[in-house]
């Protein structure tokens, strides 16, 4: 038998019900890892045994009485820290926060509870999800397992690390801009991010509303699709999510690229993309192609104005969602003489730059006298970015691209230039803003030894398209490398 | 007076719905502070609105009681701004895009005439929690946010009142819908109407308007028209001292009776409106526009108008009666059984008085309406007097039993007839030889004091018309 932390989710599942070994054993050792090398990756901001092996000693007593068992049951997973997990701190990735401990539970994280997965804990992210780098987190930067000298992506920066180090076979992120699909690309892991609205953002702490949306990490394209089977649903609570049923993922896996048609949008090609990730999508492409794909150049026009449109849109929505964070109800409150004065101190110092700036940026989009020139104007350039891949999409099956222009970067690379730093996420934006699915899986190592992800990206609600061109390339890829063994 | 005044009042509704506006918490007023409170109303991290499908049809029948334009799809805006009782830091509202526009509030003014007042718009939105400053031993300020979240409905009249009297009957007739609509309790001292008036005054004759200030928060009828007299008395004042005056937002000292600047234009907020990413636009259907409308009961003003034409009573008599919808019911119950004229001079005079002698509400009355109705028959049966009535009135108000059960057993039955009457008239004369004599010397104003004595022979009893017959025929024959 091989060691617990090469399975993926589906062995992890035949082993427990095979009784091979038990949930708690199994939160045991993810609880070893993670006290092993954590300290040198950051991936994680909160670690609770006692709650961890709770959850586990439960699943080991459904499995044991074959009491609704699932392919979650006695599984552990990592939740990014911007979820509420009843009883955990919550922070996501900011000071402001101070020690709020989650006092409801988040429809997702429900949705897993529900089918007995172990949350081993809480992982480390840029502060309030706003980066592309991880670096941006309130407490400490995550490391990129493949490298420690380089950044694992962001904002989902934890949950990234934790599944390529092997912590734990799967984990929740959020994706605002490309915070799923980058890290994962980064991290050579799947990473999907559902349609928006197909999974509830209930108890998710926002960042911008209409863009964010939940979504998996996992070692394969079948975890992905397992996890995201559990997750997507309607939920009352959440009046963005569509009463639509959820087709089969795991089904949809098995369907092969025969005949799949696939766009390669030439604006996600070319200048400004590195060429030897250019070269290693195209020859993931070339793999699918071989194997019954029909490949088909497409455009979309509108690509040059996602990350202006993105860049509005996002902070607008974010200056507003996190007025709330002002020291009156609950995190940390600085001291003021008077009410503006404690709003300006506990905001001042409970935000960091990013945040800050995102804030700032946002606020005057939306101020009198801007409004029209400039958030009006990214909702018309959204409208026209959503058309581009309505139309692509009546052509095509799937759009297949490179996910970042360049594999991930060294620490502190970019951090004093946040302009260049925003523009890594110029090819995974124009699925927010346009609401559509996309996912990343691994589809090579660098030169550097660093791993190169392939975006598949499918039609709102279409899921189950992306699903077959991911699980049909991994299965023809035969991508085998080791997993990066992190120095200890 | 060569001033005109120019008020436009915006009003917000507390619509009365089981649970907020966006969550389930009740939506209750008086409750401990702090009880209805969940993730949503108290804006915690990740908490999302989700619409309450009856404050929107609330919100919907007052458009439509209000003869709005409905607009199918309407969209849910955030206002933001911060304030220790708006956890959020935003108000969740509608901006550019309300559920309704350009409607009409009938108001009828003091002088019996009808008017129409335009109203601009209607939206929904939620209200804020409730602070307070100081009023502890501590001296520090609390706030309950078991009101955050309550779903209101604001109502934008046009800038068509002309004095602050007519603002006053503007809210009153509103209130008298709210409540008539069911979609709001009415009670101001709950909060659940609260009203902020805008004011400009200008030259009798001039065609534009001046610049206009914004009074905050005036949550009575008596401090609506004494914020709104003192500001026109002071902006008139202003400008005949060759004065101008400046956009403000004003807050009203009742103590005082003044109005005072709470932000000047320069410090106005920018609430940075923009559209509520996490709810969808709000859609409502040609056919539950139809349904609700199909729903309404009658309006006031239309109550007003049967009033008269159906009862046949005055334009004052159907004022009183059609203010209060209870009262309204009450009369038409009375009446339903006999004289519509009768029924409503009793209703809004001897009832209405022994109600306010007892500060009781109609709709505590004592004196069920088929008792008044059975009374008003015995008055025109001649039974009993008018005036005997008023006694019997009070005597049902008492519990003392039916009107027929008190004047039988109180001996109150009205004494017609002829030859009892006769023999107590010629007992009269003949008491009161000096008042005969000079009588028939032409003393004409002698004959009301025989009807008198007859009277108070008989306790009030005998009918006076009877009296009144049967006297002159003896004195003239
Ligand atoms: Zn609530």
């Amino acid at each position: 038998m091989s060691p617990s932390r090469d399975w993926s989710i589906e062995e992890t599942a035949a082993h427990l019900r095979a009784g091979d070994v038990t949930a708690v054993s199994l939160a045991e050792e993810a609880l070893a890892r993670i006290a092993a090398d954590d300290e040198q990756l950051g991936a994680w901001l909160h670690v609770d045994r006692e709650h961890a092996l709770t959850q586990a000693q439960a699943a080991d007593d459904r499995l044991r009485a074959g009491d609704n068992i699932t392919e979650l049951t006695g599984v552990p997973l990592a939740i990014k820290d911007n979820f509420n997990v009843v009883g955990l701190p919550a922070t996501a990735g900011s000071k402001i926060l101070g020690d709020y401990v989650a006092p409801y539970e988040s429809t997702a994280t429900a949705r897993l509870r529900r089918a007995g997965a172990v949350l081993v804990g809480k992982t480390n992210l840029d502060e309030f999800a706003m980066g592309s780098s991880g670096e941006y987190s309130g407490f400490r930067p995550t490391k990129n397992p493949w490298n420690l000298a380089y950044t694992p992506g962001g904002s989902s920066s934890g949950s990234a690390v934790a599944v390529a180090a092997r912590h734990v076979p799967g984990a929740l992120g959020t994706d605002t801009g490309g915070s799923i699909r980058l890290p994962a690309s980064h991290c050579g892991v799947v990473g999907v991010k559902p349609s928006y609205g197909r999974v509830s953002r209930y108890g998710i702490f926002a960042f911008a509303s209409s863009l964010d949306q939940v979504g998996p990490f996992a070692r394969t394209v079948r975890d992905g699709a397992l996890l995201l089977q559990h997750l997507a649903g309607h939920d009352e609570r959440d009046a963005t999510t569509v009463p639509l049923a959820v087709p089969n993922y795991l089904a949809a896996c098995e369907r092969g690229l025969d005949g799949l048609r696939i766009g390669m949008p030439r604006e996600y090609f070319g200048p400004g993309i590195q060429p030897q990730v250019e070269e290693a999508v195209r020859r993931a492409i070339q793999v699918m192609k071989q194997n019954g794909a029909e490949v088909l150049d497409v455009s979309l026009p509108h690509t040059p104005y996602c990350v202006a449109a993105y860049y509005l849109i996002a902070p607008a929505e974010c200056s507003s969602n996190l007025a709330r964070y002002d020291g009156v109800r609950y995190g940390v409150r600085a001291a003021g003489d008077d009410l503006g004065a404690m709003y300006t101190a506990t905001r001042r110092h409970g935000f960091g730059p990013e945040v800050t700036r995102r804030i700032l940026l946002g606020a005057f989009a939306l101020s009198a006298g801007y409004y029209d020139a400039y958030y009006l104007k990214a909702l018309k350039a959204r409208t026209l970015i959503r058309n581009d891949f309505l139309k692509v999409f009546n052509e095509v099956d799937v759009i297949a691209a490179p996910v970042a222009p360049e594999p991930a970067i060294r620490l502190g690379e970019r951090l004093d230039d946040p302009l260049a730093m925003y523009l890594s996420d110029i090819l995974t934006i124009g699925v927010n803003l346009a609401g559509i699915c996309g996912l990343s899986t691994p589809c090579a190592l660098s030169s550097e030894g660093l791993p190169i992800g392939l975006q598949l990206l499918g039609p709102a609600f279409g899921e189950e398209k992306m699903f077959a061109a991911a699980a049909g390339y991994e299965a023809m890829a035969g991508n085998e490398w080791p997993w990066p063994e992190v120095a200890r | 007076m060569s001033w005109e005044t120019i008020i436009g009042l915006e009003i917000h509704v507390q619509l009365a719905t089981a649970t907020k506006a966006f969550c389930g918490c009740a939506n209750r007023y008086g409750d401990e502070p702090n009880t209805n409170v969940c993730p949503v109303c108290l804006g915690l991290p990740g908490a999302l609105p989700v619409a309450n499908r009856k404050a929107v049809e609330l919100g919907l029948r007052l458009a439509l009681a209000l003869g709005c334009t409905i607009h199918e799809r309407s969209i849910w805006a955030r206002k933001n701004y911060f304030y220790p009782d708006l956890p959020k830091g935003y108000q969740i509202s509608q901006f550019d895009r309300p559920l309704a526009t350009g409607g009409v509030l009938p108001v009828r003014l003091k002088d019996g005439t009808l008017k129409n007042v335009g109203i601009t718009r209607l939206h929904l939105e939620e209200d804020a929690g409730k602070s307070f400053h100081g009023e502890g031993d501590d001296g520090a300020s609390y706030i309950d946010l078991n009101r955050c979240g309550v779903p209101l409905a604001e109502i934008v009249s046009e800038p068509d009142l002309r004095s602050p009297e007519e603002a006053w009957a503007y809210m009153k007739a509103l209130r008298r819908l709210v409540v008539q609509l069911g979609v709001c309790d009415g009670n101001l001292e709950e909060g659940n109407l609260r009203c902020d008036a805008n004011l400009s005054v200008r030259k009798i004759g001039e065609t534009g308007f001046r610049t206009r200030r914004e009074i905050k928060n005036l949550n009575s009828f008596k401090f609506l028209r004494q914020a709104l007299e003192y500001e026109r008395d002071h902006q008139i004042a202003v400008y005949e001292g060759g004065g101008t005056i400046e956009q403000a937002t004003l807050l009203f000292d009742s103590a005082r009776g003044e109005t005072f600047v709470m932000r000047s234009k320069e410090e106005a907020h920018d609430y940075r409106y923009f559209p509520e990413p996490d709810l969808p636009p709000l859609l409502v259907v040609d056919a539950c526009v139809a349904h609700t409308r199909g729903a309404l009961p009658e309006l006031p003003w239309q109550m007003h108008a049967r009033f008269v034409e159906q009862y046949g009573l005055s334009d004052y008599d159907a004022g009183v009666l059609t203010d209060n919808a209870a009262l309204a019911a009450y009369f038409e119950q009375v009446a339903a059984l006999g004289d519509a004229k009768q029924a409503a001079n009793w209703v809004t005079g001897d009832l209405a008085a022994l109600l306010k002698e007892r500060a009781l509400e109609i709709e505590q009355c004592p004196i069920a309406p088929a008792s008044l109705a059975e009374m008003i028959k015995l008055i025109e049966q001649g039974t009993i007097s008018g005036k005997i009535a008023k006694d019997v009135l009070t005597a049902m108000a008492n519990g003392e039993g039916s009107p027929a059960l008190i004047v039988a057993q109180k001996g109150l039955r009205q004494i017609s007839d002829e030859g009892a009457l006769a023999v107590l008239i010629d007992e009269t004369l003949a008491e009161s030889p000096e008042q005969l004599a000079q009588f028939r010397a032409g003393k004409d104003k002698l004959f009301g004091y025989f009807v008198g004595q007859v009277m108070k022979k008989t306790q009030g009893q005998a009918n006076p018309q009877e009296v009144n017959r049967l006297l002159r025929e003896k004195l003239n024959g």
